[in-house]
């Protein structure tokens, strides 16, 4: 049984966890209550206390150093929450190996991106609401991490959307933010159900929700396939939807509404990755089920490729980020659909892609920020002289997802090709193409965005209507950058160099059996992936900085049929659109119909018939008769079939 | 503590105080409100003092008191408060000074729509309103505290009463047709209830005469009757019925949403927030103990009406233009969840479903607040009137979103312990039923921010929406108490739940229903029988 069971009860500095949660919470309350007044310095006391929590992080890191390999798992009751006889659930708190990573990376990136906003939104006049509300985040974020049980894990789920629901509708007299902002929420509620059901199915299973009691469960074997792999899909959901994977990966590129920080630190680098948290934390669950993890492999094989071939087609620079984080995700997904295999490299990529991507999203702001908000990089260009501090760091970023060695990008994402390789079998080399293709892909739409917007030709101009004066951004902006292009850089490195992560995560997730035969030699693999990445590099490079760009895209006529698609995002929101909504629609016009001429109808009718309301009444029902009959038939049709329903079990 | 007449007290003292405010003369209309104000607080007060001296683990009605009142027919004034009753009697208790500062400025008419407005105003009494509303709180908790079933039917009519006058003399200004509709509607609807009840209630006399010797009226004596299933089934009818208008439940609500949009917020808010969870109360306090045996067997039907009952209000009011019409379905959803999670006949269904009452009081009645303040500011309960106007009420829109995230069931707020409790509590017995009716939180997120965007996002809509103010002092001071618990009861339910519980497992248990245990029992859970103090 891989997995240590007992947690360690909190004393020491272990006793300080609770803080890592409740300093970014008071900071969200005195913003929010205070109002106005704290507008002066609301900035600072919301970074203060990101910072504050970040140093609280580092202590316990290194608290947990000192403990033995594995015992390194502590638990923090805090207070019963939900106590209602055999439904017992605390308020209770887990450090181990994997969520102090977590804690490490939201609390740290967290912080520099607070320090970025600083500058970033420095000319807001509602600054101090979005350093409360992404306090807030940090806070529910947080929790969701640190949770040491599924409810808690849940709630903290569901308030990192409200975090990125109120932050994508900050401006939010812009009606595509507050469209996009419910739209997120929609479909995160969507994939909330499942994870809702999950939690349910481990109750009515094991009586508990505790990871302890549900994982030893697991492990034992003592949860029947079928349960277990319904337990695990339902998961599934609930992580595809907050993190954007298909099939609801439609809301992502419309949070980029939200400003850019935001795009940074929640649809990049922290909660879009929660559904890769939560597979590797219920790791104990999908190792027992091949079928969950054969789903959850194709999800993120697939969204790969997705994710890629629509950020080709783009030309907002912030859309392009997003399917690149859609994309990266699903090479997360892959890896811990693996298995005890890839648990640790999924975790791996993840921390790695919060340096880069965050770092990609803060250059990005930085450039938009100099060019008055303009986010189509048709209207950028040779912005490299001009900004040299988001040119390089962005640059490093840029050369670390695409698999530059030695950068971050090329350990980890090559240890995924090389994990689906070796998954053996057709659906081996399936998967392993697929992880290789998408290497390539990146490759090409991030070398066409780096160049389109730093280097070719200056498709804006400082005179005229549109004018933009680009210059380098304060160093409250850059600041923050530079160490995220440092670990960019070198944090690959330094979590596959001599197994570190993997031996770290591994009383958590398992030992990762390192497959006894090669499908290829790593050797081979890691040329042919470099190979890749350099043909869609080559080809960027020729059709984006040898031609130039075209001032505006060509119409959709003169392109091919799958860069119309791509445009369309693939068809996802005209499906989303044609399935769901359209006829929600009309049954919410129906009902609304049918609830005032008919069920209502049936009851004044009746009255009416049996003693007469009032002549008015008897007036209004009569020539309703058919629509009394059609509401009667429709409620009984209901009825019996909801009691199908109760009757199902 | 516990000889101290508690619930008797808090029946005389509105009661005495509703003569006193109905004497006020007109002139005077301050003094009403302030004294009216003054009581309710000291109302509240005491029934906080009462949940402290209530002792959870106790079996048994607790304050009780009995006085022989119709000796003939074996009527007893006889009161008491056990788990169930006390939190909602603590519900009412805590809204309705809420309402009476919310319709401070409201009652005499609209404060700012001026034109149209002014002699309608001259013609409404403050006074009597605010009379009304201490007979009302009279009903609410007089119906909670009743352990004879004769006098729960004497104060489940009485509420009537008030209720009409506030929704026929005080609703929609502007709408007097539709209001006296409305009015009439609701009257009618809950009278035709009332007469089923009372046809039961007969006959449960009847039985205790049969099987006792002499009749009685008695909850406690009756639910140790051993009434045949046939007559069991006759009986739950005539209750169930009753009851599922009152709360309502589908196909039963019809007359929700018109009572819901006449009245005025403060009758709204304890039209919804208190009233209807008469007949959830009834579900659980009558219906369940008296007829265990119907109970069982119509528990399919129930549970089918409710889930239909969540979708159904779910859509309809992701469907509706009027603000208040649309805060009423909403109000059908979560009825159907508290149905569902009683007739799961689990206690943590059960237990969840108690809890959603309260819980559903705040949040409902928070929301009807700030959709009150909103209509009192631009005279329209139209949402097409509105749009844009967090740019000029921030405070008002962030409460807004907070009674709607109430509403959703967020967690963190208080409606998530109660919805997710209702839902696994159903997850362990039907498996199928749980599944489809989570699905409804998908629709609870698009009714709420559905509302939210097209009212208080986007540009600012209309020219004149410019100079509305944010909320008052006096808002805030409304808003606030209800803000703080919804938060409170969110993060720490487990004094709440530690009332509640003890009393549904044993209201269950006496009934012959144990929880399903988990189907792969681990680490054995420690299981609280022994704990819940059950009945025997």
């Amino acid at each position: 049984m891989p997995h240590e069971l007992q947690y360690a009860p909190a004393v020491g500095s272990f006793s300080l966890m609770w803080l890592l949660l409740v300093l970014p919470l008071a900071g969200a309350a005195i913003l929010l209550l205070g109002g106005r007044r704290t507008d002066r310095w609301g900035h600072l006391l919301g970074t203060a206390t990101a910072a504050t929590s970040f140093v609280v992080a580092l202590v316990l890191f290194f608290a947990l150093l000192g403990r033995s390999g594995d015992d390194r798992a502590v638990s923090q009751h805090l207070f019963s929450w939900i106590p209602v006889n055999s439904f017992q659930v605390d308020a209770g708190l887990l450090f181990d190996q994997l969520s102090a990573l977590f804690v490490l990376l939201i609390t740290g990136v967290g912080t520099l991106i607070h320090v970025y906003s600083i500058g970033y939104m420095a000319h807001d006049p509602a600054r101090r609401k979005f350093f409360a509300y992404m306090n807030l985040f940090l806070a529910s974020m947080l929790l969701l991490v640190l949770g040491d049980n599924f409810l808690v894990l849940y709630a903290g789920w569901e308030l990192v959307g409200l975090s990125s629901y109120l932050l994508i509708k900050f401006w939010e007299d812009k009606p595509a933010a507050a469209t996009a902002a419910n739209k997120a929420f929609y479909m995160n509620r969507v994939g909330d159900v499942g994870l809702a059901l999950a939690v349910m199915f481990m109750f009515a299973t094991v009586g508990s929700t505790n990871f302890d009691t549900v994982f030893g469960a697991a492990a034992a074997g003592v949860i029947g396939y079928g349960t277990l792999t319904a337990i695990a899909l339902l998961l599934l959901l609930g992580a595809c939807g907050k993190s954007g994977q298909f099939p609801l990966q439609a809301w992502l590129p419309d949070a980029m509404e939200g400003p850019t920080p935001i795009s940074a630190l929640i649809h990049a680098a922290t909660m879009v990755t929660a559904g890769v948290y939560l597979i590797a934390r219920a790791n104990p669950i999908f190792t027992e089920t091949q079928a969950a993890r054969t789903v959850v492999v194709i999800i993120g094989a697939g969204t790969i490729l997705i994710g890629c071939v629509i950020g080709c087609a783009y030309d907002d620079i912030k859309k392009v980020l997003a399917y690149s984080t859609v994309s990266q995700i699903g090479y997360m997904f892959l890896a811990v659909g693996l298995g005890p295999a890839g648990y640790a490299l999924g975790i791996m990529h993840l921390l790695a892609h919060g340096f880069f991507k965050a770092g990609l999203f803060l250059g990005s702001g930085s450039v938009i920020h100099a060019m008055n908000g303009e986010q189509d990089m048709r209207k950028y260009g040779a912005l490299w002289r001009l900004m040299p501090i988001t040119w390089a760091t962005f640059g490093i970023c840029y050369l670390a997802i695409i698999g530059v060695p030695p950068l971050s990008g090329f350990f980890t994402k090559d240890k995924i090709i090389e994990a689906a390789f070796d998954k053996g079998g057709t659906s081996g080399y399936l998967l392993g193409s697929a992880a290789l293709l998408g290497a390539g892909i990146t490759a090409f739409y991030m070398t066409r965005l780096f160049l389109m917007t730093f280097h070719g030709e200056r498709r804006w101009s400082d005179t005229g209507p549109e004018a933009r004066h680009p210059h380098e951004s304060p160093t409250v902006m850059t600041g923050p950058m530079v160490p995220l292009a440092i670990g960019a850089a070198v944090a690959g490195g330094l979590f596959v160099l001599g197994g570190s992560i993997q031996n770290w995560l591994a009383p958590v997730v398992g030992e990762s059996v390192e497959a006894g035969v090669h499908t290829m030699s790593p050797a081979v693999l890691t040329a042919l992936t470099l190979l890749v990445a350099a043909g869609g590099f080559a080809g960027a490079y020729l059709r984006y900085q040898l031609r130039p760009v075209d001032a505006v895209a060509r119409p959709d006529a003169e392109v091919g049929l799958v860069t119309v698609a791509a445009r369309r995002d693939l068809y996802a929101n005209t499906f989303n659109e044609t399935v769901f909504m359209r006829p929600g629609q009309y049954a919410t016009r129906f009902l609304v119909w049918l609830d005032t001429v008919g069920v209502d109808g049936v009851v004044r009718g009746t009255a009416a018939a049996v003693g007469g309301l009032s002549g008015r009444l008897r007036r209004t029902q009569t020539g309703f008769v058919r629509s009394y009959a059609l509401s009667m038939l429709g409620g009984a049709v209901l009825v019996v079939g909801a009691l199908y329903l109760v009757k199902a079990g | 503590m516990n000889s101290f007449p508690w619930l008797t007290v808090l029946l005389i003292v509105p009661a005495v105080a509703a003569v006193v405010v109905m004497a006020v003369p007109r002139r005077f209309a301050t003094v009403a409100k302030q004294i009216t104000l003054a009581v309710t607080l000291v109302e509240f007060g005491l029934a906080l003092l009462a949940t402290i001296a209530y002792e959870p683990s106790r079996a048994g009605f607790q304050f009780a008191q009995k006085y022989s009142w119709i000796r003939q027919f074996g009527v007893s004034y006889s009161v008491g408060a056990d788990g169930i009753s006390l939190v909602l009697i603590l519900l009412a208790t805590l809204l309705v000074p809420v309402v009476v500062l919310a319709s401070w400025d409201e009652v005499a008419g609209p404060a700012q729509a001026g034109a149209g407005g002014a002699d309608v105003v001259s013609r409404r009494s403050v006074s009597a309103f605010f009379a009304l509303l201490l007979a009302l709180e009279v009903g609410m908790i007089g119906v909670f505290a009743a352990t004879d079933v004769f006098l729960f039917y004497v104060f489940f009519e009485a509420m009537l009463i008030p209720m009409y006058f506030l929704i026929g003399s005080y609703g929609a200004v502007k709408e007097q047709a539709q209001r006296s509709y409305a009015a009439v509607k609701f009257l009618l609807y809950s009278l035709f209830g009332g007469l089923l009840m009372l046809a039961a209630v007969i006959g449960l006399y009847v039985v205790s005469a049969d099987q006792l010797g002499t009749g009685t009226f008695d909850f406690a004596t009756l639910r140790q009757l051993d009434i045949t299933p046939g007559v069991q089934k006759l009986l739950f009818l005539g209750f169930f019925i009753a009851f599922a208008i009152k709360a309502p439940l589908f196909p039963f609500h019809t007359w929700l949403p018109d009572a819901g949009a006449q009245s005025p917020t403060g009758g709204a808010i304890l039209l919804v927030g208190v009233l209807d969870k008469v007949g959830t109360f009834g579900l659980i306090r009558y219906c369940i103990p008296l007829f265990p045996d119907a109970s069982s067997y119509f528990a399919p039907m129930v549970l089918a009406l409710a889930v239909v009952g969540i979708f159904y209000g779910a859509l309809l009011a992701i469907g509706q233009r009027d603000m208040k019409r649309l805060v009423a379905y909403t109000s059908l959803a979560h009825f159907g969840f508290i149905a569902m999670g009683t007739f799961a006949l689990t206690s943590q269904g059960g237990t969840g479903a108690v809890l959603y009452m309260v819980n559903h009081g705040l949040s409902t009645g928070l929301l009807f607040l700030v959709v009150g303040f909103l209509v009192t500011r631009r005279g329209s309960r139209d949402v097409s009137a509105y749009g844009g106007m967090a740019k000029v009420t921030p405070v008002l829109a962030g409460v807004f979103l907070i009674a709607g995230l109430s509403s959703l069931a967020l967690p963190g707020l208080n409606s998530f312990v109660s919805e997710f409790l209702v839902l696994a509590g159903t997850f362990t017995r039907y498996r199928a039923l749980a599944i489809v009716a989570t699905c409804g939180i998908v629709l609870a997120a698009i009714y709420i921010l559905y509302l939210f965007q097209r009212t208080m996002t986007g540009p600012l809509v209309h020219e004149q929406a410019k100079g509305v103010l944010d909320l008052s002092v006096r808002e805030k001071i409304v808003v606030a108490p209800v803000v703080a618990l919804i938060i409170a009861l969110g993060v720490y339910p487990k004094p709440l739940i530690d009332i509640i519980r003890p009393t549904v497992t044993a209201t269950f248990e006496d009934a012959g229903h144990t929880d399903p245990a988990p189907s792969v029992p681990v680490n054995a859970a420690p299981v609280n029988a022994s704990q819940a103090g059950g009945h025997s």
